[in-house]
């Protein structure tokens, strides 16, 4: 799950070394956070969320298989 | 994606072009060339210098968007494969099949317009010309196309009927964007849209 969500940041931002995704893997949920350069955060989130919108959207259908709610973070 | 490049040398240009064509398989219309350095024959034979050139392969944009599509699909763990993937005009379409299309769905297509949303900014992040991505799974978005062409079309003969303009429900850009291409011939019919994303709607309203 963490390296769906660094793929698809890393291939959206501009500094893709500086993604950064931490799991946090429960019984029944997995936390992902994510940590963008300041100046990607836009790239990572989209017009009205539209792109973190999409990013959770996958990591939901992807969790849904495994029988796992996802949550995932933003982080500044 | 790494772009495949190869260097060659030969006696001529032309020459040098072939071999790296032979080693990437494939034509000219596929590839960047650049000459590194020209062929010189050189005083007396002496110092002859063969050519030089660099041969880049050109990503093909359905090649790419594939293999964007099955990364993604792959790292959700789900089993869903790349049945065809076309590209013409400005746009690549990409089929779908596998055990898990129920997922790769989602309710209401949600799970595929997030898809489509993503691969589509991903292949455009270094393009200069925007290509458009749609990404189907055994034509659920065909299906989905055509029951939107009828219900514009059951609507606009209502509007005829009735006088009164129709406010559809809210819709994507892709969805509004059918209703606008399925009535656009009706000479008596004319449709715009109202209101903010993601709340935009479509309005049907007989032309003045």
């Amino acid at each position: 799950m963490k390296e769906l969500v660094e793929y698809i940041a890393r291939s959206l931002v501009d500094n893709p070394d500086a993604v950064e995704v931490k799991e946090i893997e429960g019984a029944r949920s997995i936390i992902l956070e994510l940590r963008v350069a300041p100046e990607d955060m836009g790239k990572v989130i989209g017009k009205q969320g539209k792109i973190a919108k999409s990013i959770r959207t996958l990591t939901k259908a992807a969790g849904a298989k495994q029988g796992k709610r996802v949550v995932v973070e933003i982080l500044k | 994606m790494e772009l495949q490049t190869v260097e060659k040398k030969g006696k001529t240009i032309d020459e040098a072009i072939k071999a790296a064509l032979d080693e990437l398989n494939c034509s000219i219309d596929d590839v960047t060339v650049e000459v590194l350095e020209e062929p010189s024959k050189g005083l007396l034979g002496l110092v002859k210098k063969p050519a030089l050139v660099r041969v880049t392969l050109k990503a093909k944009p359905e090649k790419e968007a594939s293999s964007l599509v099955k990364e993604i699909l792959q790292k959700m763990g789900l089993d869903c494969q790349v049945e065809s993937a076309q590209f013409s005009g400005d746009t690549v379409r990409i089929n779908l099949s596998g055990k898990d299309m129920g997922l790769v769905i989602g309710h209401k297509g949600e799970t595929l317009d997030a898809l489509q949303f993503i691969v589509g900014l991903m292949l455009n992040k270094k393009r200069e010309e925007k290509i458009r991505v749609v990404i189907d799974v055994e034509n659920y978005r065909k299906k989905k196309e055509e029951s939107l062409e009828a219900l514009a079309l059951r609507l606009s003969d209502k509007v005829k009927k009735t006088k009164k303009q129709i406010i559809m429900r809210p819709m994507t850009s892709q969805e509004r964007r059918i209703i606008h291409t399925a009535l656009q011939g009706d000479p008596l019919i004319t449709t715009y849209s109202l209101g903010e994303e993601p709340n935009r709607k479509v309005v049907i309203a007989l032309k003045k």
